[in-house]
């Protein structure tokens, strides 16, 4: 009985601690390629909150105000130039 | 005979000697071994083990469209470790350089602070400015992620976002009272550092930082702008202290605009001064003064003291009530209801108010939120003052019928004006976009408002409001000029606010806004030469960004050429731009 379970025992002993290292070599790699895809995110994020700063810096209605009337021409249309079309 | 040397008591002391030490050593280690491994691994650990704290990211603030009006996002920040600083004495110099400090204020700042293992020494700073620092590769230089909050629209939308202190703490406005809703939790992870702090490897995460989550106002950017344009221009022009303006949506009680003047730039407060960042429309209370006599009007129509065609003697525009005397600009004789509100007559309203009894008109001035908090939750928000009618003296009656002795925010009163604007409904104010329109609240007859509201029309069309017109529209308002209290008590004569509270189009209202320009300096003070025009610059571009539809389309169309030129030119204010 002894002779046949001892034996065994070992083995699975073996299997086990190799399974572990395994599993522990591969949440560790896991884990770094989580961090990579974070930090990607972090950086997508930053990206984006600066462009859309940029944007609104761009688009600041007093910059376009001043932007259409000096360098387009723009005027807002009087009431003479509007025609209402009813039905 | 040679005597035999025994050396075998030395060598057994010796040996003895030694297997004592060994014995002791291999004790010593397993002890260490077995009952102290804990600890042991612990310095061990603190050796290359770090716990770095990973900084959450602040909520977006946005306008009712998305609009971004506070976004955060990270910068560097230039920290030492004052140990290793110490060693490159000769590198202070270009450091001090990069960063635009004299050297001895660098020297004085690392000397006393030698004892720390890592400092802040210019924080937030420009990207370029952090790698010029970094070029210079100085051993004991570092730099710290951190995030700065930036204000895209600027003045413009100030007062009602407020500000952040550097570490990202609401300090003002919403970011005060929304604080705990835009916050992030910060987390954590380990990480494996070398000898000189760098990390080499990440280990694991302890705690995921969770963001704080975004908020949009029921501000439109647009409105907004247009509004502080105008409101800014009118201060500027009449030299006024201060002015206020809001903007309400009548359909679901939001604040499409709420601007200020003077105003600060939230992303530079350096020059701030006391006052600039007070969100005037909200905490700054005035008497309303003549825009109180609608509801005065629409409380006797309530209780039957007057009708739509009761006429009053005004005559001779001056009525003695107790030791006081009220007074009109002229003697406007015989007057309806209708020509009390357009002429903005005090005897008239005056008459009206004493015959009403007291509750009467405190129960509709308290059912439309004066005395009360608007619910807006922003921070040092006033109530107003409306006095309880059981303290009133009779002239008590009379001075509140046409707005003196009460005070109110402007958005107090352009809250209160949603009950014309919605058939006698009025609706809680909201400076965030409402998820669902709320249910409303009676405060009148629908029958009142109207007929209120029709008043109201005519003080545009034809009386003291006719600077508020606008080509197209039907625009229904009232205007108001206010003596201020004197410092020795009393009135002075020379100080005044001057108000419009107003709404478009009057034949289905779905906008209020009440402008308020305090002190005026140039001569001209009276609410419908001096507030009244900043409300007509100020729908006419709102009434074409929200599309709203003219309901007064007659002076439009072609065929009234003639007529229309004569509207354009004679009646139109000049348009100012700042």
């Amino acid at each position: 009985m002894t002779r046949i379970l001892c034996p065994l025992l070992v083995g699975l002993v073996v299997i086990t601690s190799l399974a572990i290292t395994l599993t522990r070599h591969q949440s560790r790699k896991l884990f770094v390629e989580l961090q990579a895809l974070e930090q990607r995110h972090d950086a997508m994020n930053d990206e984006w909150g600066r462009l859309q700063l940029e944007q609104a810096t761009l688009g600041t209605h007093g910059r376009i105000e001043e932007r259409a009337r000096s360098a387009l021409n723009m005027t807002m249309p009087s009431v003479t130039d509007v025609i209402i079309v009813t039905d | 005979m040679v005597r035999r040397l025994s050396f075998d008591g030395r060598r057994r002391f010796v040996v003895s000697a030694f297997v004592v030490g060994a014995a002791l050593l291999v004790w010593r280690a397993v002890y260490l071994q077995l009952s102290e491994t804990d600890v042991l691994q612990g310095h061990g650990a603190d050796r290359y083990l770090r716990t770095v704290e990973l900084p959450a990211h602040r909520g977006t603030i946005t306008d009712r469209h998305n609009e971004p009006l506070a976004v955060s996002t990270p910068v560097s920040s230039v920290g030492v470790i004052p140990s290793k600083l110490t060693q490159v004495r000769g590198r202070w110099p270009a450091l001090a350089r990069a960063l635009g400090i004299s050297g001895q204020e660098l020297s004085a700042f690392v000397q006393s602070r030698l004892e720390r293992r890592f400092v802040l020494l210019r924080r937030h700073v420009p990207p370029e400015l952090a790698e010029e620092v970094m070029r210079l590769d100085i051993d004991g230089v570092e730099l710290r992620q951190e995030v700065h909050r930036y204000y895209p629209a600027g003045e413009v939308t100030a007062h009602c976002v407020g500000f952040t202190d550097i570490d990202d703490n609401g300090q003002e406005g919403i970011e005060l009272a929304y604080d705990e809703h835009l916050r992030g939790v910060s987390g954590s992870k380990r990480v494996i550092q070398d000898l000189n702090g760098h990390v080499v490897e990440n280990v694991e995460s302890v705690r995921a930082p969770q963001p704080g989550r975004d908020l949009a106002l029921s501000i439109d950017k647009r409105i907004q702008y247009v509004a502080y344009r105008e409101l800014k221009a009118a201060v500027r022009e009449h030299q006024a202290r201060a002015g206020s303006m809001v903007v309400l949506d009548t359909q679901t009680g939001e604040v499409l605009a709420a601007v200020n003047q003077p105003s600060y730039n939230p992303n530079n407060r350096k020059q701030l001064r006391a006052g600039y960042f007070r969100n005037r429309a909200l905490t700054d209370t005035f008497e309303p003064g003549s825009t109180i006599k609608p509801f005065t009007i629409a409380s006797a129509l309530e209780s039957g003291a007057i009708g739509v065609k009761t006429m009053i003697d005004t005559g001779p525009g001056t009525l003695r009530v107790g030791r006081h005397t009220v007074r009109d600009l002229h003697d406007y004789g015989l007057l309806d209801a209708t020509g009390i509100i357009s002429k903005s007559s005090n005897v008239g309203i005056t008459k009206i108010a004493i015959s009403l009894e007291p509750g009467q008109l405190w129960r509709m001035l308290a059912g439309l939120g004066f005395g009360a908090a608007t619910g807006s939750g922003f921070p040092g928000e006033a109530v107003g003052r409306l006095q309880h009618y059981a303290a009133w003296r009779t002239i008590d009656n009379a001075t509140l019928g046409f707005g003196y002795g009460l005070s109110v925010t402007a958005l107090q009163l352009a809250s209160a004006y949603l009950a014309f604007a919605n058939d006698g409904m009025v609706l809680p104010v909201s400076l965030t976009r409402l998820p669902e329109r709320h249910t409303g609240r009676r405060v009148m007859s629908r029958s009142s408002a109207q007929t209120v509201r029709g008043m109201l029309e005519a003080a545009v069309r034809q009386g003291t409001g006719a600077l508020a017109r606008i080509t197209g529209y039907r625009v229904a308002g009232k205007t108001g000029t206010v003596h201020k209290l004197a410092r020795g008590g009393g009135y002075a004569e020379d100080r005044y606010v001057s108000l419009f509270a107003g709404m478009i189009p009057a034949s289905q209202p779905r906008l209020i806004a009440v402008t308020m320009i305090d002190e005026p300096a140039r001569g001209e003070h009276f609410g419908g030469q001096v507030a009244a025009p900043v409300f007509a610059r100020v729908m006419r571009d709102a009434t074409r960004l929200l599309d709203i539809p003219p309901d007064d389309i007659a002076p439009l169309l072609p065929q009234n050429e003639q007529f229309l030129t004569r509207v354009h030119t004679a009646d139109l204010p000049p348009v100012i731009r700042p």
